[in-house]
This record gives structure tokens, sequence and C-alpha cells, in this order.
């Protein structure tokens, strides 16, 4: 059966997939305040402490699915009432604390910060402590905690603080839409605007693909999504919803590594540019960088390009694990490839709101790139298929050294002595989520076995090189 | 002479890519590159039959065998 790693996203999902229904009958305008209590009825709550709290919060999910704030350039956005209001405390002594003789967290303390009272029980001066964590580590009573926000927690690029009223802020300036606080907020009270409803008047104003055939991009992770289902009922799937036909990204991974390779030959040292987060992130902390990032489109947008190059009229929307793309595809040099960017979540909403069950349909397939093209999907796999592409052009004699970053933590750190000219390679592969994009914000689930799901499916691409899978274009 | 080779999932699995290197190749050796324009595209919605392939529109379903009869009796008639 479908699944999804947490309750969050299953509310979330339900949001989606109401408002599809009545995006496809053509009904959301009087429809669409109904959705709260279709969702929430009876007068019992199970999330909040009341029903009408829910419904309050639920009206707010349905505006994030028909696009959110529209003057909010950002598509990552807080539902303030959703919010909790966690502590934000820091690293605090529980009573659990048993003033015991040891004092570990004393001795590992390097702030001097661990303070005792008469009853030898542990305090922490809050003047001195920088939230190293290290205490906490060697209490023997786990008596010492973080007390964080889980959202503060998951934004390694620190963009998230508090406003007057103790919700959780967004800083546009610094957010760079991975996604990672949507995912790990336990209230749901961060999410990404959706383009679900425009996605849907794509398809129907295309009237049976009459009037222009829409395309589905999908992003090399849809491998490791939709288990309980093979990937080719997946595509009958899609194709059930009015998609004309489904392209692989990853094919147009292909074509960046391709490109990027003699980028990389010609420069000598490069960023890559295939992460809309990571470039984003290059933009904010190290502007001074930006001349090193790959002017090479992203393969999502590098595909869709090709497909209008070839029918202007066709539109073209990217389904993938990522929410920074939705930021991606408004960019003025993508926006005119790219029509909507939907999330896998926003995808199994779509088949449920159209009573799409893929589990009984024929096994459609999907077969456009190589091995190369279809591991970018994951920490190391493009850096992969740079090797292979320098080798596939030809240019021997130059030695890629690339270095993976995964996650944004590695990235800063690779940033950071790059600026300083002190690099040890001449590649940096930048990938946002920990993982890469299997670990996306927008995939269904997130799990230890979706690496080698990739892998799987790598090796079972017709194409074995690079230059094979973009030879076809040409 | 606009000749269009489905390059989609199905077609390709099917040898797509064998075709259109081969056509590349004796549209080469006819010396017919500014009389014929190649392309690729994904799908023509004809995937049972082989690989698909329109020239000026009209609809062929090919195979990395017949590519070469195809070729003469069509390409090189009209040329």
């Amino acid at each position: 059966m479908r699944k999804f790693d947490t309750k969050v996203q299953y509310l979330q999902y339900k949001v989606l997939r109401e408002v599809a229904r009545a995006a496809w009958q053509g009904t959301l305008a009087e429809g669409v305040l109904d959705i709260p209590r279709r969702i929430v009825p009876g007068k019992v709550p199970t999330m909040r402490c009341c029903v009408y709290k829910e419904r309050a919060i639920l009206t707010e999910r349905v505006k994030l699915a028909l696009g959110g704030d529209k003057n909010n350039p950002n598509v990552i956005e807080v539902i303030d009432i959703a919010c909790d209001e966690c502590p934000v405390g820091g690293y605090e002594v529980s009573p659990a604390c048993r003033g015991c003789l040891a004092h570990r967290c004393e001795d590992v303390c390097r702030k001097d910060a661990i303070v005792f009272d008469i009853h030898q029980k542990a305090h922490i001066d809050k003047s001195k402590c920088v939230e190293c964590g290290a205490c906490a580590n060697v209490c023997p009573y786990s008596a010492i905690s973080n007390h964080k926000r889980p959202c503060e927690n998951a934004c390694k690029v620190k963009a998230i603080s508090m406003d007057d009223n103790k919700a959780a802020r967004i800083d546009n300036q610094a957010c760079i839409a991975c996604g990672a606080c949507v995912y790990q907020c336990p209230f749901g009270a961060i999410m990404d605007k959706s383009f679900i409803a425009d996605t849907i008047r794509i398809l129907k104003e295309s009237e049976g693909s009459s009037r222009y055939r829409v395309y589905a991009v999908v992003a090399p992770s849809i491998s490791s999504q939709f288990r309980y289902a093979k990937l080719g009922q997946v595509i009958s799937g899609i194709k059930a919803l009015g998609f004309h036909t489904v392209v692989e990204a990853a094919l147009g991974a292909d074509m960046v590594a391709f490109a990027e390779a003699k980028e990389l030959v010609e420069k000598g040292l490069l960023t890559s540019s295939c992460c809309p987060a990571f470039v984003d992130y290059v933009h904010k902390q190290f502007p001074q960088l930006t001349s090193y990032i790959s002017h090479n489109l992203s393969p999502m947008a590098a595909i869709a390009q090709y497909i209008k190059e070839g029918e202007p009229e066709a539109r073209v929307v990217f389904i993938g694990p990522c929410t920074a793309k939705k930021m991606e595809f408004q960019r003025e040099e993508v926006a005119p490839h790219i029509d909507s960017v939907l999330t896998f979540e926003e995808l199994q909403a779509l088949f449920d709101s159209k009573e799409v069950d893929i589990t009984t349909l024929e096994e459609d397939v999907l077969d456009n790139a190589s091995y190369y093209g279809r591991i970018f999907a994951r920490s190391g796999g493009l850096s992969d298929a740079i090797v292979q592409g320098i080798k596939e052009i030809g240019a021997e004699g130059f030695e890629a050294r690339p270095v993976i970053c995964d996650g944004i933590e590695e990235c800063r750190k690779a940033l950071l002595r790059l600026s300083k000219n002190a690099l040890n390679g001449n590649f940096v592969e930048g990938m946002a989520c920990l993982g890469g994009c299997i670990n996306g914000a927008g995939c269904l689930t997130h799990g230890d076995k979706n690496k080698a799901e990739v892998d799987k499916y790598g090796l079972e691409a017709y194409e074995k090189t690079i230059s094979e899978a973009v030879s076809l274009l040409q | 002479m606009e000749l269009v080779i489905c390059i989609g999932s199905s077609c390709h699995l099917k040898g797509s890519r064998q075709v259109v290197e081969r056509l590349r190749q004796l549209i080469e050796e006819a010396n017919l590159m500014d009389k014929v324009a190649l392309s690729g595209t994904f799908c023509m919605g004809n995937c049972q039959k082989g690989i698909s392939v329109t020239l000026d529109g009209k609809l062929f379903s090919l195979s990395p065998e017949n590519v070469d009869g195809f070729f003469e009796d069509e390409v090189l008639a009209r040329g």
C-alpha cells in the first residue's frame, strides 16, 4: 500500500487530493471552503485543541495547495497558527541530573559554562554556552538535552528564527527552499506551495493533447518512490492523468554531464549547477564564487529545452523530490522551458484525485537515459558522471578531482575552502539534501534503501555510456 | 525533407538509437546533409508497431533491420 513517512505528510496529501479533485471537476471556486470540514468532520479533535482550530489550519493548508501567498516570493511558507511555538532554550539540564561526582559535563565544556548549585546539580550558564552539545553527549543520565526547534535544527543555512509571537519566521534572504524544515516540522507548520491546480489546468486545457501536448519530466529518484507498485505502472499512471508521455530528467542529466565535463576541462575549476538549492546558496552566501557555477542549465531545464526546441507549443511539467525546483522553474532562464513543478507527494495526490489506482495498470516503459544520468539522484553520482564524461570526450590528460558535498553543511565547508583557494579538488558537487535528491523534501518515503534502488535503476538503463544516451539528441 | 525519429522510451528500447545512427550514416553517404533535417521527438503515440518515424509528416514504423530499405524506397526516391 502507499505509504507516507509521517502523519503530517499524510494530512498534506489529503488536502492536496481534495484540492485536486475540485480542480478536475472545475468546482474550486464554490467547493474550496468545504475542504477543511470534509477532512475534519464531527466535533472530536484528533490533532489540536478543537476541531475549529484544526479546520482553521486546514484552511491555510488549502491556500498553500492553491499556490499560497502571492506576495511572498518564497515557495516555503510558515503557517503561523499551526506553529506550536516549540521551546527555544537550547541545551538545558533536566531534573534527571543526579548531581553526581564525576562532573563529566564540566570537564568536557570548553567554555566553563557548567555551574553547580548547592545540591551539586548542574546548570548551564547561558551567557557562556555556545550550544556545542558536548555536555549532552557525556552525561551518563542523558539529563542534558537540546531544546532547539526541529525547524531551526533542520535549517542548516540558519534561515529560521522566531517572530514576536514566537512562531517560526523564514528569512527569504537566507532560505534556499531545500524543504528540510518542511519535512522536519512535527506540526506541519512549514509547507511548500503547490502548483497542483496549475498543473491540472494545463492538463485540462490541453483537451486530451489536441491543443498542445503535456510532457512529464520525471526525476530519477522516482525509482525509489511508489514502492507499492512497479515503476512501469507509475509511468502508465502519469499518462492516465493526461500527460502525452513521460521523459527521464536523467537524459537531461546525461546532457549536463557531457557539457559540464567540457566546461570543467576549459575552466579548470567548477561548481555544479544541478541542485537549485545549492546554486541559490552560492548566490546568497558566497556571491564572490558565483563565477565558478557551471553555466549549464539543470538536467530538468536542459531536457525541457530540448523538448520545446522540437515542439515549441508543448508544455513541460517536472515531477521530482524537490521543493527548490519550485523556485528554480520561476527563474528567468528556466521559466520558458518548465511550465509547472510537482513533488512525488503531489503526484500521489493527483493519482488519487482521479481515482487512478496504479497497481491495477499495465506496465509501461521508461528508458531515455544512461546509467550515469540516472545516478545523479544520489550523492556522488554527478561526480561519477563527470569523471566518465571527461573520459568520453577524450580529455584524458585532464584529471577531474571531484569534491563530493553530501548535504548543505558539507557544501558550506567546500565553498569556504574554495573562497580561500584551499579547495582540495577542482569540481564541487553540491547537493543540499543529505544523500542527494533521493532524500528530497518532496519524497513520499525517505529511507536507507533509496540509494540501492537508484543504483539498481541506473544499471537497468539500456544505454551504458553518456555518449550513447546523448547521441540520439544531436 | 524532415525526418523525425521517435526517441521515446518504447522506441528507444526497440533500437531507435541504431536507427538514428544508421540514418545519419546513410544521409552522409548519399550526401543529403543539406536536404534532410534529422530530429528526434518523444512518443508519436504509435508505440506498438515498431520505431516510429515520420518523413514530412507521413508515419512509418521501422526496425534497425529495415532502415536501409526505408531509406532507399522513401528518402532517396524523394531526393
